[in-house]
């Protein structure tokens, strides 16, 4: 019987990634707001390598669980941990220094700056106390042609010039450019057309096969299929399922982020699941 | 983009889906055109689309400025509009307001207001004269004028906090500062019909008033026009030489040498004007009027700000998107409470001036906080500093303050009566309505290109 269990388990960590402890450990997060709970003891795991999508109904609590993590929230109870150490997140700048960027569905660009001077502000380089104009931009250039995001003219054209697709590559580009090992995007593919939304989903790929842990929040199924190698289904502040996204499908997710339980059951641990297979 | 793309070169990024071709006529109307051509032509063409699409830059204010220019010469009695004597005295008038039009942009480009410009500068020249009388306080004139200048930052960071701490409506509060301060004014001028004017046989009042009335020699004004121009060539050089070295987009040579040759002939220009006799047959008047080379350096020192510091970067942030600057770690109230201050304390600059241009004497009939301001937004406005933040650079506000300048005195000219009242009105605010027109239409213009 142990052994029986221990197996499975071991098959779910091989789907976690490369059998390692995850990136990124959610345990028992707690969030309230006043009277209103808005998690209940939930837990996540991000790991390295892998794009996690993250599902539920509106006021599921999916932005205040992205926020915990950002550093935007503090969590009441509950521990988070990174590569396997206890951390306290307390600002969006703790999580930048651990590696951990966000990037909001408004994106956060400034619309009269240029690209170059988006993907820096804040962290401008400075030379002689001046701004180091061209070593920013030359960075800028070799994060966007690793991430293949090829189809601004010019990183020197204002961010108000660019397609939606183009501010959303941007933003993405921003947010890894810092040596970031956790990515969490909120709603990337909300308001873009069919042809940009493939080339952020592909964008979302990269990141992944260049070893980051990505968060994706979306309500669209068809791109969380797309690209998720796990889901996680939040449903009014719990989370009623988590695992790899072989074990879902469009249904079953609809049923978890609707009712909280699929065929009328709840979600079953990946050892059941395998069992139930 | 153009008629022909295959011309179009692709910057340091390549170029070719789906996403280029539909977007790439906008967005190439958006690009500074210096960053996505090589060749003369190919940034003439691409300027070009700027202007069509109204991101002319300075365009249209140097246009204006010749229209008004021409138009008053031939309006004028005897045209004597152009008279090298009324130009400089059009120069002397206009750096005024080119100063306050520069503290106004920092501020505007912030998405506020400053509407108490105009007195808060009249107090600081106001208090930079007292300081200075002999017999009273006899301070030396630089402690005077930074005396002027601090006082006036105060009262900048005090409006500014109140904007930035409270989020009172910059409006409101300046509005409330405008009122304030006008009344404080008089009250430090010592009364409705005090004036406080430099004793210039005083050695340390009369740099203040050197300041606008002060001449430097033609020959000493060649010197320093050369050295600007050479140094403003070989930075330029340098700067395209080091960015095409590290495989950067550089603007053409051909440009850089257009650019220099403009500058050299605006400045022989101003130079030659200048060096012609204005006096009289009994004394002759000629030189360059101290306040050029201040106004140039008031110029240089917040263009460099803007341009090429954190600061000015955050000033631009928090214009164009105050929420991303607040993401990215930018402390809005710091930079919001500065930056009013040190609008504030450039004013002060600006009000000394006015004080120095009037021939060192201040009265409550020079100085009217009230026009002061409504010229001071007009100028910026229509340099091409936007009223929505995030848009503008320093230049606008002088070459403004210049169109303005030579409206006021254009204004002056005219035989006094029925025209000259009125227009001294009516035209400053049909330049500022145009300004406004072209600012809102080019956003729109930004706005569409977005295409989402």
């Amino acid at each position: 019987m142990t052994e029986v269990n221990e197996a499975p388990e071991g098959a779910s960590r091989g789907g976690d990634g490369d059998g390692a402890e995850p990136l990124l450990k959610l345990r028992g997060i707690d969030k309230h707001f006043g009277p209103v709970q808005a998690l209940y003891g939930v837990n996540l795991d991000l790991p390295a390598g892998q794009v996690t999508g993250l599902c539920g109904d509106n006021g599921a609590g999916k932005s205040v669980l992205t926020r915990c993590i950002a550093g935007a929230h503090q969590p009441d109870h509950g521990e988070i941990f990174f590569e396997g150490r206890p951390v306290h997140v307390r600002s969006t700048r703790d999580a930048s220094a651990l590696g951990i960027e966000t990037v909001y569905q408004d994106l956060a660009l400034a619309d009269n700056l240029d690209i170059v001077q988006n993907m820096f502000l804040g962290r401008e380089r400075l030379r002689y106390g001046l701004l180091d104009e061209d070593s920013m931009e030359l960075q800028a250039a070799e994060t966007l042609s690793t991430l293949r995001v090829t189809t601004v003219r010019s990183i020197r054209q204002p961010v108000a010039s660019l397609s939606g697709g183009q501010r959303q590559s941007v933003a993405v580009a921003k947010a890894v450019m810092w040596n970031s090992k956790l990515v969490l995007l909120d709603e990337p593919t909300a308001a873009l057309g069919v042809v940009q939304t493939r080339s952020v989903l592909d964008l979302i790929k990269r990141l992944r096969d260049r070893g980051l842990a990505v968060m994706v929040i979306s309500h669209n199924l068809n791109d969380v299929f797309e690209v998720a190698d796990r889901i996680a289904v939040l449903y009014l502040g719990r989370m009623v399922a988590e695992g790899p996204a072989a074990n879902f499908d469009r249904q079953s997710v609809v049923e978890y982020m609707t009712t909280g339980a699929a065929n009328g059951r709840p979600y079953e641990s990946a050892g059941s699941a395998s069992g139930k297979g | 983009m153009t008629a022909d793309p295959g011309e179009t070169p692709a910057g340091t990024t390549g170029a070719g889906t789906a996403d280029l071709t539909l977007d790439a006529k906008v967005a190439a109307a958006d690009v500074p055109p210096e960053l996505t051509a090589q060749s003369l032509g190919q940034y003439l063409r691409a300027w070009w689309l700027r202007v069509r699409s109204g991101n002319s830059g300075v365009l249209p204010v140097v246009l204006a400025i010749v229209i008004v220019a021409v138009v008053f010469e031939i309006i004028t009695p005897e045209h004597a509009f152009l008279r090298p004597s009324n130009l400089v005295y059009i120069f002397g008038l206009s750096t005024v307001y080119m100063v306050l039009a520069i503290a106004e942009t920092v501020v505007l480009l912030l998405a506020e207001v400053d509407l108490s410009v105009g007195a808060v500068a009249l107090i600081g020249g106001v208090i930079a004269f007292k300081l200075v009388q002999q017999p009273g306080p006899d301070w030396p004139w630089w402690a005077a004028v930074l005396a002027a200048l601090a006082i006036c930052g105060g009262i900048g960071a005090l409006q500014g906090a109140l904007t930035a701490l409270l989020r009172i409506p910059s409006f409101v509060v300046t509005l409330a500062g405008f009122l304030l301060f006008s009344g404080i004014l008089v009250v430090i001028l010592g009364g409705a019909d005090s004036t406080v004017s430099l004793n210039t046989s005083v050695p340390n009042q009369n740099f203040i008033y050197d300041m606008v009335q002060g001449l430097i020699a033609p020959v000493v004004g060649w010197i320093i026009l050369a050295v600007v121009i050479v140094a403003a060539g070989t930075y330029q050089w340098l700067r395209s030489a080091a960015r095409r070295r590290r495989g950067l987009v550089a603007p053409p040579l051909g440009l850089t040498v257009i650019r220099i040759v403009l500058l050299a002939i605006v400045g022989a220009a101003v130079v030659i004007i200048c060096s012609v006799n204005r006096g009289n047959s009994l004394k002759s008047v000629t030189g360059i009027p101290w306040v050029i080379p201040i106004v140039l350096v008031v110029l240089g020192a917040w263009t460099l700000v803007l341009q090429r510091t954190r600061y000015g970067r955050y000033i631009y942030a928090i214009g164009g998107s105050p929420e991303a600057a607040r993401r990215a770690g930018i402390s809005l109230p710091a930079i919001r409470i500065s930056a009013f201050a040190l609008c504030s304390a450039t004013a002060a600059l600006g009000g000394i001036l006015l004080g120095s241009f009037f021939y060192g004497q201040y009265s409550t009939n020079t100085a009217d906080p009230g026009q002061l301001v409504l010229y001071t937004v007009a100028a910026a406005v229509i340099g091409g500093v936007s009223l929505f933040g995030g848009r503008g650079k320093a230049i606008h506000g002088v070459l403004g303050g210049l169109l303005i300048g030579g409206i006021a005195y254009g204004v002056s000219l005219l035989s006094l009566g029925s025209l000259s009242t009125p227009l001294q009105y009516i035209l400053p605010g049909g330049v500022l309505v145009t300004a406004v027109l072209i600012d809102v239409l080019s956003r729109r213009g930004a706005g569409s290109a977005t295409g989402v």
